[in-house]
């Protein structure tokens, strides 16, 4: 993702969450060498980030899903309240934006943060200048979609989608639930490791199109119907 | 018993075996279950005191004649002596033993209801309800001593019960409605029944709290056994990688790839639980997890894999497609001059669709080297045989894609 568009002046100021040290100083040294990147200030717990987040006022929270007391999932709902659907109008942003940072490979937790708010989740073995197109991309209002995250949320609009054998179930809201074919299409191409420059070309569309997408399709995720992922989540743990 | 001694003739198959693990420094009488006729004890004998067996069942056997002071002995020892694990040596006793023995302890009864009788002046309508009642308490203890096994499972578990409680039963009865008058009976019947009601009445919180703690101490035992399996392997794996790492702290490649493999390994064994079926089959997402494994370890190629739609089996087709991967990858590794490269797998229930693609030098695909025409073909030959289609698309200096999509009717 070397093509994130540049930032208008000011320096993204980033505030790190992380119940390791080691990585959060890891981090603080990767994005220091980073042109429009700030870090502002780091937390070691939930309740160190939500006084921290509050005091300090980044514009950009990377954030760890696992930790104790609750996790990523604690600090964006202290912070962002119970709707995330308010984050995705970065025009109203006096909250900052978050982007998931993580080890974590199960995919129902990467899920559960993203549908509390987060605009992104990257590995945490991602590159210093990989990271910072991210953080610079999240600060823009964009998604940032990783291969894997797209991987998961394709995953969990195929499974939650009513299948064949029960069409019995009342559908509910399409307009939500679904996306569209386009969208699938970026989602498979994010997943198969393209930029959104690539898939630009790839498509016969503009970036700014596949930004779109990018975002319509978190957004989805984030509103659509709690019944359909919960049964995602569920038919993953019995599988 | 010191008249046992004359025959201490130590049994080959009596040697002193390893004690189990826990067992105490002195020696200790325990019935060998595996080397029963009735319950063990006898064998148990035997083996502490290290004598033959079918001596100390025929001084069991003379002792039952005194009175029954054998079947005494036998009945005490078998409730107060704990069963013992089993043992290498103390084989399961063959037919001709077990006969021998069954006969012995029928021979060991009789002698000592009719002892009794003698010395008594019992009449046989007394003997033979405590004989009936006798055998048929045996033959439930029988069933539920040791091992921990309370429920009957087989036929034969649910006979044996059934048989004894018969026996207890009907020698009871025929003992009550030989002694006592029906009538003078009604009134010490409903005491009994009354007593009984209340004791069960007030030993319910006793036994509810038994149950709890018995349940609690369960549950600490598992919580136990899983931390102890966690830091096993923990210290197999992750422990021992450390060092490794440390050892080779100035060798980066080394040490990158130790610590992939073990990142790997890791993330398997905590998430790994959707790699395999129920049955048992690898699923897709497994085996996907295992190529990219195998061309990391053997190329230090670093591949980000993504599945979607991957828990199902691999199948025949599967297995043809993620071949061709697996080729595509060496390829990947062998020609495209980057160290890593993106897989992406998809099952919609239709299709199974792969793409392996990569940054590197590209080529171009009209003036392929022979060498990579060949693999282009291999990796062509798998799919398409099976009705799947390929395609290469490569730029030179932007790296190449390779997109291969197999219909999955008739799986």
């Amino acid at each position: 993702m070397t093509d994130a568009p540049e930032v208008d002046g000011r320096a993204s100021r980033v505030f790190l969450v992380d119940d390791h040290a080691v990585f959060r100083s890891g981090v603080r040294a990767e994005l220091a060498g980073q042109a429009g990147v700030e870090v502002v200030g780091e937390a070691g717990s939930v309740a160190e980030a939500i006084a921290g987040i509050g005091r300090v006022r980044p514009d950009v929270v990377l954030l760890d899903v696992h930790m104790p007391d609750g996790g990523g999932v604690a600090v964006l709902r202290s912070v962002l309240g119970s709707d995330p659907g308010r984050v995705a109008e970065p025009a109203r942003a006096p909250e900052p934006t978050f982007l998931a940072l993580s080890v974590s490979d199960a995919a129902e937790d990467v899920i559960a943060v993203i549908r509390a708010g987060a605009r992104g989740y990257v590995t945490k073995t991602i590159s210093g200048d990989e990271l910072a197109d991210a953080v610079r991309r999240v600060a823009d209002g964009d998604a940032v979609f990783s291969p894997r995250l797209a991987g998961f949320v394709l995953d969990a609009f195929a499974r939650a989608a009513p299948g064949p054998e029960d069409r019995g179930e009342p559908v509910h809201d399409p307009e939500v639930d679904s996306l569209t074919p386009r969208e699938k299409e970026v989602l498979r191409l994010l997943a198969r490791g393209y930029t959104y420059r690539e898939i630009a070309e790839e498509l016969f569309i503009s970036v700014k199109t596949v930004e779109t997408h990018a975002s319509n399709v978190l957004r989805k995720t984030q509103q659509s119907n709690r019944h359909a992922l919960t049964r995602w989540a569920q038919s993953r743990h019995l599988d | 018993m010191a008249y046992m001694s004359e025959d201490t003739v130590e049994h080959p198959a009596r040697t002193p075996v390893a004690r189990p693990v826990g067992a105490r420094w002195y020696p200790t009488l325990d019935r060998i279950p595996d080397g029963a006729v009735v319950a063990g004890v006898c064998a148990g004998l035997a083996d502490h005191l290290g004598v033959r067996v079918t001596s100390v069942r025929l001084a069991m056997v003379l002792l039952a004649t005194l009175s029954g002071a054998g079947v005494l002995l036998y009945a005490a020892l078998w409730a107060l002596t704990p069963s013992g694990a089993a043992r290498e040596g103390a084989a399961a006793p063959d037919g001709r033993e077990r006969r021998r023995g069954m006969a012995l302890a029928a021979v060991g009864l009789a002698g000592s209801v009719l002892s009794i009788m003698l010395t008594t002046a019992t009449g046989l309508n007394v003997m033979v309800p405590v004989l009936v009642v006798a055998l048929g308490a045996g033959l439930v203890w029988q069933q539920y001593d040791g091992g921990g096994r309370v429920a009957p499972r087989s036929v034969v578990d649910w006979a044996r019960v059934t048989a004894g409680a018969t026996l207890v039963v009907v020698g009871l009865a025929v003992v009550v409605l030989g002694q006592v008058e029906f009538a003078a009976l009604r009134s010490s019947l409903l005491a009994v029944l009354v007593t009984l009601v209340g004791v069960v009445l007030l030993s319910i919180p006793v036994g509810l709290r038994l149950w709890r703690s018995l349940e609690e101490e369960r549950a600490a035992r598992i919580r136990e056994a899983e931390r102890s399996e966690i830091a096993s392997h923990l210290h197999d794996s992750v422990l021992q990688t450390l060092a490794l790492i440390q050892k080779r702290s100035d060798e980066p490649g080394q040490v990158l790839r130790l610590a992939r493999r073990q990142e790997r390994e890791l993330r398997q064994w905590l998430f790994g639980a959707g790699s395999r079926m129920s049955s048992g089959a690898t699923t897709v997402a497994g085996a996907v997890e295992v190529i990219a494994g195998d061309v990391e370890d053997a190329y230090g190629l670093r591949v980000d894999q993504v599945v979607v739609g991957g828990d199902g089996p691999v199948g025949e087709v599967g297995e043809a497609v993620l071949g061709a991967v697996r080729e595509a990858l060496v390829n990947v590794a062998k020609h495209a001059g980057v160290d890593t490269a993106d897989v992406f797998v998809e099952n919609d229930g239709r299709v199974l669709s792969a793409f392996v693609r990569d940054r590197g030098c590209g080529f171009d695909p009209e003036a392929v080297d022979g060498d990579r025409h060949g693999l282009a073909r291999s990796i062509r030959h798998r799919v398409e045989s099976r009705g799947g289609t390929v395609a290469v698309r490569s730029t030179l200096g932007r790296g190449t894609e390779i997109r291969i999509e197999m219909p999955l009717e008739g799986e």
